[in-house]
């Protein structure tokens, strides 16, 4: 076989995880494959549409554009993370409520996009919102609800001021 | 308070999505997060060439790497050809003698991992002849052009001639005639999520195939075909659908028959998902089209005639260019009134990846290039643009009566001029003003537009429901009708759950899985609200009425005069004699010897009206009933750098009839709006180059992001349409048809230059600001 496998440690939803892995391995097909947390999603593999995106220490990341190796030591938050339970994160709740949602492909990566933005920055423009979710490619519901939905999340997260 | 219409206890209101939670906490699955056990990974060999003859297809270096289970070439189908339609079956699974198009699929591996198949591809040894391909229509259509299908002279793909009224005569009797030609890109569908397929067989004479397809009976009867199965053992099971668009999800691909083929041989299922690339090289595309319009008005701006031409590149299989074209032609006499009429259609094979359906199918080229046309005759004779267009839209008709256009296109309402109306309000259109700021000038656009909807084809149209009421009171809901994004399961939950008088959570929809769901055409042509909804009110009904049967026997009444209102069952002449919705339910069920309530119904609205169209004389409907749709559209130009900007201010009226679920209707028309009408006016297509795709990846192939989107406003225009289920038409093909023309005449108006080319990429509005400003200071 080719390559050696190398140690990963890291977490994933604030489970420890110790994993042999191929040194080539994305962290995309690690997470769908070997963890089998299906909600990150593949895309374009080229970081341009942000399906798999996912949150390393909190930041938006790409999956499909970082080695599962270089996540070694790092917090990784997925879509099956996000929610407390039964209860949806106020991101979520806000897509919901809203009627963001249409195909739902990009909607994990457009979830983990606006975590990481809201987590950074409690009261974001619009511009700032738009520029959060940049990097998320949606095929067919035109952004106008996504935005909207990440607005009224930040003022519920705000204690709806 | 939120806006609602109507008076139900759900439609007409902000309905949640009933898949929205599966979809927001990463629970939806769709075909690529599916696996079985003992999977097989599978890969396509693709040609290097984009016309050769195959000599020979070795496959025996690749049989012998370790971990290939199985190997498939076009030979194991022994013949088989598949198509849109019978006679237009020209495309084998893999191809055999020759291949048409660069990447065409020739062989296919399913190994135990995805780099030893993509490795015995590598292995396969094909050998062949390279032949001189056409790679547009104006190659195609030169007398002795290489031949992109040895049986099709001059390599004519489709072709209508069209002829309504007299337009020689009506272009001689106006006032002024202008002819223009326009073009329209190759595009890409858009969809992200990668086609992809699961197949395996239980046993040798069954076959279950889990695929990403929006109308998931078209691999049924053709899989069914293909594999000599009865459609009984051919189980297709459809898991979330990641937007489609038309084309490739409705279709099939070479990996869908390999798949099968290969868990055939393997005897282990098999899963094949696409690479973006292999998607953006071989996917069917929208097609680049040249239309020419010679249209005829009187001084003041009436329409007397149009003459339409239409040319495009169908790429190199047939695939679903006959609608395409028809699509072109048939709804030019909508929205506005026209009198004469005149359509020559041609549609060439060519060595690019086929084209294909696309929202806003075919009615995109034509109405973006009439409804650009008519700003410019409005500029000529110095009309307002607004204007120009209330004063030849076709009117609502009164209740009861019936529009006919002069190419026999039926019009029970038509709400165009109400649309038109409430955006030249909402903009203040007549006060609007052009500004000029340093090197940005703005201007705003204005366009009209129309779309079939629960479009209706030859042989079965039909969509099909069954309402099945458990004992507890809970309903299971069978559809054939596949939401791929657009919101359908939601708009099904809520029929059911408004007619059966309880509420949407205490319907379960499944999705289709065809062992046990009704048969349907597919989500296509803007036909699931209209036919599947229509299916879905008279299976409630039919459940609904074997309740009130048992309900009247119970309170000693006629069963018109019980209904079933927030799941409370009352005698309409005295609603104190009532009971539970659940009790009903266990009395219609338990009662010796208990009843087994289904409701089953199925649409006939859609044929029982008119007929069919005929294609080859361009008259009669398409559509059960259309939309109409009107945008204003503000652009902002670099007048230094071309570079073209939507502002915020972008509104669009809509008459979908009555918006069923009003939050689903806005997303529909602002998606098909920005994704595949704002973003076709301004940044998509595809470079091509000997018939090989140049901008195969999302980088370099512009797509819409949310930093350019317009936050756009809707404006619902009601008219209750008596051909759709509860007044419903079509929402979002009409949105996709208006933004292209509005984004032209915009930048028309900030800078007076007209693109007629599209996209209006930065460099073409350079030189256009160039020229005219060059020719200014002559």
């Amino acid at each position: 076989m080719k390559g050696e496998m190398k140690e990963l440690k890291f977490s994933v939803n604030g489970k420890p995880y110790e994993l042999e892995v191929k040194p080539e391995t994305l962290l995309v097909d690690l997470l769908r494959e070997e963890l089998k947390l299906t909600g990150t999603k593949k895309g374009c593999l080229v970081s341009a549409c942000g399906a798999c995106t996912v949150n390393i220490d909190g930041k938006a990341v790409r999956s499909c554009s970082v080695l599962a190796l270089q996540a070694n030591g790092h917090e990784v938050t997925t879509i099956e993370g996000v929610a407390d339970g039964d209860k949806l994160h106020p991101i979520q709740q806000a897509m919901v409520d809203h009627g963001a949602i249409e195909c739902g492909y990009c909607t994990p990566g457009m979830v983990m996009s606006a975590k990481a933005l809201l987590a950074e920055n409690p009261s974001p423009t619009r511009e700032q919102v738009k520029e959060a979710i940049q990097g998320n490619l949606c095929a067919d519901e035109g952004y106008v609800k996504y935005i909207e939905a990440i607005e009224i999340a930040a003022r519920e997260m705000r204690g709806g001021h | 308070m939120e806006e609602t219409f109507g008076n139900y206890s759900i439609l007409g209101k902000a309905i949640p999505r009933v898949d929205a939670k599966a979809k927001v906490t990463g629970q939806a699955k769709y075909a690529a997060d599916f696996e079985e056990a003992n999977m097989l990974w599978g890969q396509i060999k693709r040609s290097p060439y984009a016309h050769a003859r195959i000599l020979n297809i070795d496959t025996s270096k690749a049989e012998k790497l370790p971990g290939v289970k199985a190997v498939t070439t076009g030979k194991d189908f022994g013949g088989f050809k598949w198509g849109w339609s019978g006679p237009t079956r020209d495309e084998e699974p893999l191809a055999v003698e020759k291949v048409r198009y660069l990447y065409e699929g020739v062989a296919g591996v399913a190994a135990v991992d995805e780099d030893i198949a993509q490795e015995a591809c590598d292995l396969i040894e094909v050998e062949y002849e390279p032949l001189p391909g056409v790679f547009s229509p104006t190659e195609a259509m030169q007398e002795g052009a290489p031949l992109v299908h040895d049986d099709r002279p001059g390599n004519i793909c489709v072709e209508y001639h069209w002829n309504f009224g007299d337009v020689d005569k009506a272009f001689a009797e106006s006032y002024l005639v202008r002819e223009d030609t326009f073009q329209t890109p190759r595009m890409a569908k858009g969809y992200l999520e990668p086609p992809a397929v699961i197949a395996y067989w239980p046993d040798p004479n069954r076959l279950v195939y889990i695929g990403a397809k929006g109308s998931p009976y078209f691999p049924y009867r053709i899989l069914a075909r293909c594999f000599n199965l009865p459609l009984s053992n051919v189980r297709i099971i459809t898991p979330i659908i990641g937007s489609d668009f038309g084309g490739t999800k409705n279709d099939m691909t070479p990996a869908d028959f390999s798949a099968v083929m290969l868990a055939k041989k393997a005897g282990r299922p098999v899963k094949i998902v696409t690479t973006q690339f292999d998607t953006l090289t071989t996917d069917l595309r929208r097609h680049p089209m040249w239309i020419t319009v010679k249209t005829g008005v009187t001084k003041d701006g009436i329409l007397k005639a149009t003459y339409l031409k239409a040319v495009a590149d169908g790429g190199a299989y047939t695939r679903m260019s006959p609608l395409t074209m028809f699509l072109v032609g048939t709804c030019h006499t909508l929205p506005y009134e026209l009198p004469n009429f005149k359509y020559d259609a041609y549609n060439y094979f060519t060595n690019n990846p086929s084209s294909a359906a696309m929202r806003g199918h075919g009615l995109y080229h034509s109405r973006f290039a009439a409804d650009v046309q008519l700003d410019m005759i409005a500029e000529e004779l110095g009309l307002d643009q607004v204007e120009i267009r209330l004063k030849n839209s076709i009117p609502n008709p009164k209740p009861g009566e019936i529009y006919e256009t002069v190419n026999a296109v039926h019009l029970a309402t038509c709400g165009v001029q109400e649309c038109i109306e409430k955006v030249a309000e909402a903009v203040n259109w007549k006060t609007r003003k052009k500004k000029v700021e340093g090197d940005k000038a703005y201007g705003m656009g204005f366009a009209a537009a129309t779309y079939n909807s629960g479009t209706k084809l030859s042989a079965h149209n039909a969509c099909a429901a069954i309402v099945r009421v458990c004992e507890d009171g809970s309903v299971n809901y069978l559809t054939g009708a596949t939401d791929v994004g657009q919101g359908s399961d939601t708009i099904m939950s809520a029929i059911v759950a408004e007619v059966l008088g309880i509420k949407l959570d205490d319907i379960d929809l499944k999705r289709v899985d065809s062992a046990f769901t009704p048969v349907d055409p597919g989500s296509y042509g803007s036909r699931v609200t209209v036919h599947a909804g229509e299916a879905a009110k008279k299976a409630a009904d039919d459940a609904k009425n074997q309740l009130l049967e048992v309900a009247a026997e119970q309170f000693g009444v006629k069963p018109d005069d019980v209904e079933i209102k927030d799941k409370k069952v009352f005698v309409k002449s005295n609603p104190n004699k009532n009971m539970a919705w659940e009790r009903l339910v266990r009395i219609a069920c338990y009662e010796t010897p208990g009843k087994v309530i289904i409701g089953r119904g199925y649409s006939t609205q859609g044929i029982s009206m008119y007929g069919l169209a005929d294609f080859s004389k361009g008259a009669g409907d398409i559509g059960t009933n259309y939309s109409f749709t009107a945008q204003a559209s503000e652009v902002e130009v670099d007048v230094e750098t071309g570079v073209v900007k939507c502002t915020d201010k972008n509104v669009i009226a809509h008459d979908c009839g009555f918006p069923l679920n009003i939050q689903a209707v806005e997303t529909q028309v602002q998606g098909g709006s920005y994704h595949q009408g704002i973003s076709a006016a301004m940044y998509e297509e595809f470079k091509m180059d000997q018939g090989q795709t140049l901008n195969p990846n999302l980088v370099d192939y512009k797509r819409p992001r949310a930093y350019e989107a317009p936050m756009t406003d809707v404006i619902h225009v009601i008219t209750n349409d008596p051909y759709g289920p509860f007044g419903a038409k079509e929402a979002s093909e009409g949105s996709c048809c208006s933004a292209p023309p509005s984004i032209v005449s915009a930048i028309h108006d900030a800078t007076g230059v007209w693109i007629k080319d599209l996209p209006t990429e930065p460099e073409k509005v350079f030189w256009a600001l160039k020229k005219k400003r060059e020719k200014g200071q002559k």
